[in-house]
């Protein structure tokens, strides 16, 4: 059913999204910066993606196609519902395919296909703040960034080295926007990070924390390292078991009580798509339209 | 205040400030790239493109400054009627609207802070004509280089050294519109013949 009439366009009122949106603009203006906005409540718990909703709500029109992920996948509790969501107060079309939707809402993945220039990814962000757990104070935070002052970032890193032997951190790996603003990517694996270098638009929305932040398309972005220990965007070292490739982020899944695992693609449409193409991997069967 | 003042908002809000602001934020992210942004009718001598962008962003939370091109009786009336948005000084403006001679000198806008650079002005440039010649523009949003007929250069470049502060530019001319935040670098047209 769909609920249009009850609702205004997108959920939020008008004047909610010209604040959005002003935010948006600026954030776009000031690449990395994160822009304080008067986030609202949704109806949907914080953690759930409130700040990429309101992003997108500010976003969507209704020629758009809505496509929504959570870790990759089309069809998790998460992304079901915040796609169903917009079918409903927008009326937009929706779609699984990475290659026919115009706004992409994520969390926590790039989609393996490469983005164009036509499409718009929103991240959901559950901390924005790069620095937070470094320094917890929001008032020093904001200081550091104004001064540039990101030693405590890269000493961090260090002390990874220091315990682990390499840089441990393996997802929401911090990166530098056009030499100016250390950034959080939102926590995607650290695989994904040199994807965000992309002819997209991206936008990040943290509801609770109250921030949005922006890279415009072939934005520069670097993952921060060292020299002699250089930014290893590592995946699991194994094939995809259902389509075979090599080349994408994985999931593990445990298969039994004996601890079996196997490795499958997180991009659920990127796997899907690969078999319906004729790939096989070693657990996987032919692609029918209509299994699983 | 004229009837005049009355007509020429969005006829369908929701959908068409949608429309709108996906061209601003295109504009914005692509700067020099040209957009078609439509829905508004405002008074002369205010632009189709930069009323409607007026109506996408502008609102009673957005302190707007009229230069004296556009400082006119109807064009005041017919932004607080569809927008409330409070007319202020230069200093005080989120916005500001008007010909870039009436919009000079660009210090008396306000280019955030270094904690809170977000808090500058935007500028609404109104223009005769946007075309993609002239000025050479890099930087976030641009692959290799693009071209916008900029109505003047030093004040850009001077504006870039600035970043993280400083003011961002929307051109508006007819039914298009061009951004240039303030990330972008300006150099000039070295082959403007090719």
């Amino acid at each position: 059913m769909t609920q249009n009439g009850q609702y205004n366009f997108a959920y939020l009122d008008e004047q909610t999204k010209r604040m959005i949106r002003r935010a948006i603009l600026k954030g776009l203006a000031v690449p990395g910066y994160q822009v304080p906005f008067a986030s609202r409540e949704m109806p949907m718990p914080y953690g759930w993606g409130t700040g990429g909703v309101q992003v997108s709500a500010a976003c969507l029109t209704a020629d758009d196609t809505f496509k929504v992920i959570d870790q990759g996948a089309d069809d998790t509790t998460n992304a079901v519902s915040i796609r169903k969501f917009f079918e409903r107060t927008a009326d937009v079309a929706v779609t699984e395919r990475t290659s026919d939707a115009s706004v992409i809402q994520t969390r926590h993945r790039i989609p393996e296909e490469p983005l164009s220039e036509d499409q718009i990814l929103v991240y959901q962000v559950p901390i924005p703040e790069p620095l937070r757990f470094l320094e917890p104070r929001e008032t020093e935070t904001r200081k550091m960034h104004a001064l540039e002052e990101y030693g405590l970032m890269h000493v961090k890193l260090y002390e990874d080295i220091a315990r682990h032997g390499n840089i441990a951190t393996s997802y929401a790996y911090p990166v530098k926007v056009e030499g100016r603003y250390v950034m959080d990517p939102s926590p995607i694996p650290k695989f994904d990070n040199p994807k965000m270098e992309m002819a997209a638009i991206q936008l990040f929305g943290a509801g609770r924390e109250q921030r949005i932040y922006a890279l415009p398309p072939y934005t520069q972005v670097v993952s921060l390292d060292f020299e002699d220990h250089p930014f290893d965007p590592s995946k699991a070292d194994h094939l995809c078991a259902l389509c075979g490739a090599e080349h994408t982020y994985l999931d593990e899944v445990i298969v039994d009580d004996d601890g079996t695992r196997m490795y499958v693609c997180s991009d659920t449409d990127y796997c899907a798509t690969r078999r319906a193409e004729g790939h096989t991997g070693t657990m996987g069967t032919p692609f029918t339209e209509d299994a699983a | 205040m004229q009837k005049q003042s009355l007509i020429g908002g969005f006829s369908d809000a929701p959908k068409q400030s949608a429309q709108a602001f996906r061209a601003a934020m295109n504009a914005m992210a692509r700067p020099g790239r040209l957009f078609e942004i439509t829905g508004a009718q405002p008074p002369v001598p205010l632009s189709v493109a930069g009323g409607a962008l007026v109506l996408t962003l502008a609102d009673t939370d957005t302190p707007l400054f009229l230069a004296p091109s556009h400082d006119v009786p109807e064009i005041r009336d017919w932004i607080a009627f569809h927008t409330g948005a409070p007319i202020v000084p230069a200093a005080e403006a989120m916005f500001a609207l008007g010909d870039w001679s009436a919009l000079q000198p660009l210090d008396q806008f306000a280019i955030g802070t270094s904690q809170y650079p977000d808090r500058s002005a935007t500028l609404i440039v109104e223009q005769p004509l946007l075309k993609n010649t002239g000025a050479a523009l890099s930087g976030p949003g641009i692959e290799h280089q693009h071209h916008l007929n900029l109505p003047d250069l030093q004040p850009f470049q001077n504006n870039a050294m600035l970043f993280p502060l400083g003011l961002d530019f929307y051109f508006t001319a007819g039914t298009q519109i061009a951004a240039l935040p303030r990330s972008t670098q300006v150099t000039p047209a070295l082959q403007e013949s090719v």
